[in-house]
């Protein structure tokens, strides 16, 4: 690109980077600060002392965390979860874009099929018939309830869709000549080569499965089987519904402890840290994905 | 032409496995989205949950009569769509120009660090960026300080009407201008530098350029994510607000889906807490239908 040169050049292309370099020190900072909240001593976080680096260096938030039963029951059940999300989502979704992926030619049930997706991806009976049915099936205070009713993400399905009719025709030809069944040709010539799509649709329903709290808070009616983002969206109620609800004397102390404070920061950050594990890949094929995959059918 | 009717028969022949294929996830998408959608009908009932829905008495429109009387509705219909607009607009002059910005960055190493941190927050739940926020607003939190360093006096940044939705906005603004930006900065990079080049011979300078020629090569996206957008106005964002508000800001911060899962779970009041959310969703659709419309008209693209 040619550029005009000369000091105003210069100036702006500074004030560029200036600019860009800002932006994400925005997004860098109040990260930083709850990492720094939660290695600090609990007394500089009651002075509000910790900025953006820890005051009185200390591991002691996390040593507690180790001893911590609720903690660690919901990250299990949380990492259940993703996995029993995870596979059940790819089962379904490479089950059903596959057929989806032919034309109405070469499947016939096709636009009913397609039809009833797009609506249900419209429209919903919404919290409380969902609810209903939840509950009506004995899901409630299981893990499945977590699971279950997210198992079709339809955006995902029309993504693998689009992709696997990007799939040469003359692949599958040569594999029906050859004898495979359709199952056979999804499994042998299609999924080979959709690496990335999978992958992509496997890292939102990582993601998704993670951290979503909603359905803990509405399908478990026990803390116990809350899951991490639940149990941790639990720690933070605030004092003034503690006492509107009435709280009692005890759980007020709780509350003003301020000791807990770096805890529930450091609870915050190991929360987080199966996510930044796998941010490169997020990276690699989520922000691709998103500029691939995204519209037309 | 043997050859391709052989491999048409075993193509026909294949219908009964797709179906097979089907089944499974077609059993979930009927009792997780269409047996809720029966449940509507609680909607226009008086749901007792002991004689369930086929026992329970019908009302008709009675709770969308007392829904519209209720002072609540209007406002909270106002603070959904004021905060939800917000957003979208907000969110997409951010969101294309801190493309624009980070299209000019040469220093390979220096994009790639920033590009890294703007897009983490998107990865983040409400539930662990709640926290954050409220760290970093509270009362005696960083940005209070600074705000003190000013001489001005302390701001109770969550718990206030009138910084309420500025806030709400903002902070989703800045979960979110980095990932959004990433479609924009793809429609930039696919802009012919061939323009450019025309243009800055001919003295046009950065800002002629931007306007003439970038912005312009982008106008389609921005269209399709505008439209997209309007999908999303009733729906301001349940997970961000449950995390952030408290009774203080109900005024200014309630908004429908929040109102739906207070009034349902909390209150126990399942028909009208089901009626407004059926309300919510047939303007939801409608919205949606039209966005794929001007998508549709506008860029050749659809959004489903």
């Amino acid at each position: 690109m040619v550029q005009k040169k000369g000091i105003f050049s210069n100036i702006g292309k500074g004030a560029i980077y200036l600019i860009v370099f800002l932006l994400g020190l925005i997004c860098l900072l109040p990260l930083l600060n709850i990492v720094a909240v939660s290695f600090s001593g609990s007394a500089a976080v009651a002075a509000n002392k910790v900025g953006f680096l820890p005051v009185d260096f200390t591991t002691a938030a996390y040593e507690k965390i180790l001893g911590d039963d609720q903690f660690w029951r919901s990250f299990g059940i949380s990492v259940i979860r993703v996995i029993l999300g995870l596979v059940l989502n790819l089962v379904l979704i490479v089950l059903m874009a596959y057929p989806l992926s032919k034309s109405k030619r070469e499947f016939k049930g096709r636009s009913i099929y397609m039809n009833m997706l797009i609506f249900a991806m419209l429209f919903n009976g919404g919290m409380i018939p969902t609810y209903i049915v939840v509950k009506n099936l004995g899901l409630l205070n299981t893990v499945w309830a977590l699971v279950l009713p997210g198992a079709v993400p339809i955006f995902s399905v029309i993504m693998v869709m689009n992709f696997f009719m990007g799939v040469p025709k003359a692949l599958e030809e040569a594999a029906v000549i050859d004898g495979a069944t359709p199952f056979q040709v999804l499994t042998r010539v299609y999924l080979p080569c959709s690496k990335p799509v999978i992958a992509t649709v496997a890292l939102f329903s990582i993601v998704g499965n993670w951290n979503d709290f909603f359905s803990g808070l509405i399908y478990m009616t026990k803390v116990n089987n809350y899951p991490l983002q639940t149990y941790i969206q639990s720690l933070s109620v605030k004092l003034e519904d503690m006492l509107n609800a009435g709280g009692s004397l005890s759980s007020l102390v709780n509350i003003m402890d301020v000791s807990s404070q770096n805890l529930n920061a450091a609870k915050i950050v190991v929360s987080v840290i199966p996510l930044l594990m796998i941010y490169p890949l997020l990276q690699k094929y989520l922000i691709t994905g998103i500029v691939v995959g995204s519209v037309k059918e | 032409m043997k050859k391709k009717t052989f491999i048409q028969k075993r193509i026909m022949r294949s219908q009964s496995m797709y179906h097979m294929m089907m089944l499974p996830g077609m059993i979930f998408v009927l009792i997780f989205s269409y047996v809720p959608m029966v449940g509507i009908v609680m909607a226009f009932q008086d749901y007792v949950p002991a004689k369930g829905i086929l026992g329970s008495e019908f009302v008709g429109l009675q709770h969308f009569k007392y829904m519209f009387s209720l002072p609540d509705i209007w406002q909270i219909l106002t603070n959904t769509v004021v905060i939800a607009v917000g957003k979208i607009i907000l969110g997409t002059v951010m969101a294309i120009a801190f493309a624009i910005l980070l299209n000019e960055i040469r220093v390979k190493f220096f994009k790639k660090a920033v590009q890294t941190i703007v897009y983490l927050p998107h990865f983040l739940s409400w539930v662990v960026l709640a926290a954050v926020v409220i760290n970093m607003v509270n009362l005696d939190g960083p940005v209070n300080q600074i705000v003190q360093m000013l001489g001005l006096d302390k701001i109770n940044f969550l718990g206030s009407n009138t910084w309420f939705r500025p806030m709400i906005i903002v902070t989703d603004v800045w979960k979110e201008f980095g990932y959004n930006s990433i479609v924009y900065l793809a429609a930039i990079t696919s802009i012919d530098p061939g323009l450019h080049e025309a243009a800055a011979m001919d003295g046009a300078n950065w800002w002629k350029r931007i306007w003439h020629i970038t912005l312009p090569g982008m106008l389609p996206i921005i269209l399709l994510m505008g439209a997209m957008n309007l999908t999303s106005i009733l729906s301001a964002g349940f997970d961000q607000i449950y995390n952030l508000y408290s009774p203080m800001v109900y005024q200014t911060g309630d908004v429908l889906d929040t109102y739906v899962y207070r009034m349902g779970m909390i209150s126990r009041q399942y028909s009208f807490s089901t009626a407004v959310g059926l309300l919510r969703s047939v303007v939801g659709m409608a919205l949606m239908l039209i966005a794929n419309g001007l998508a549709k008209k506008l860029t050749d693209r659809k959004i489903f």
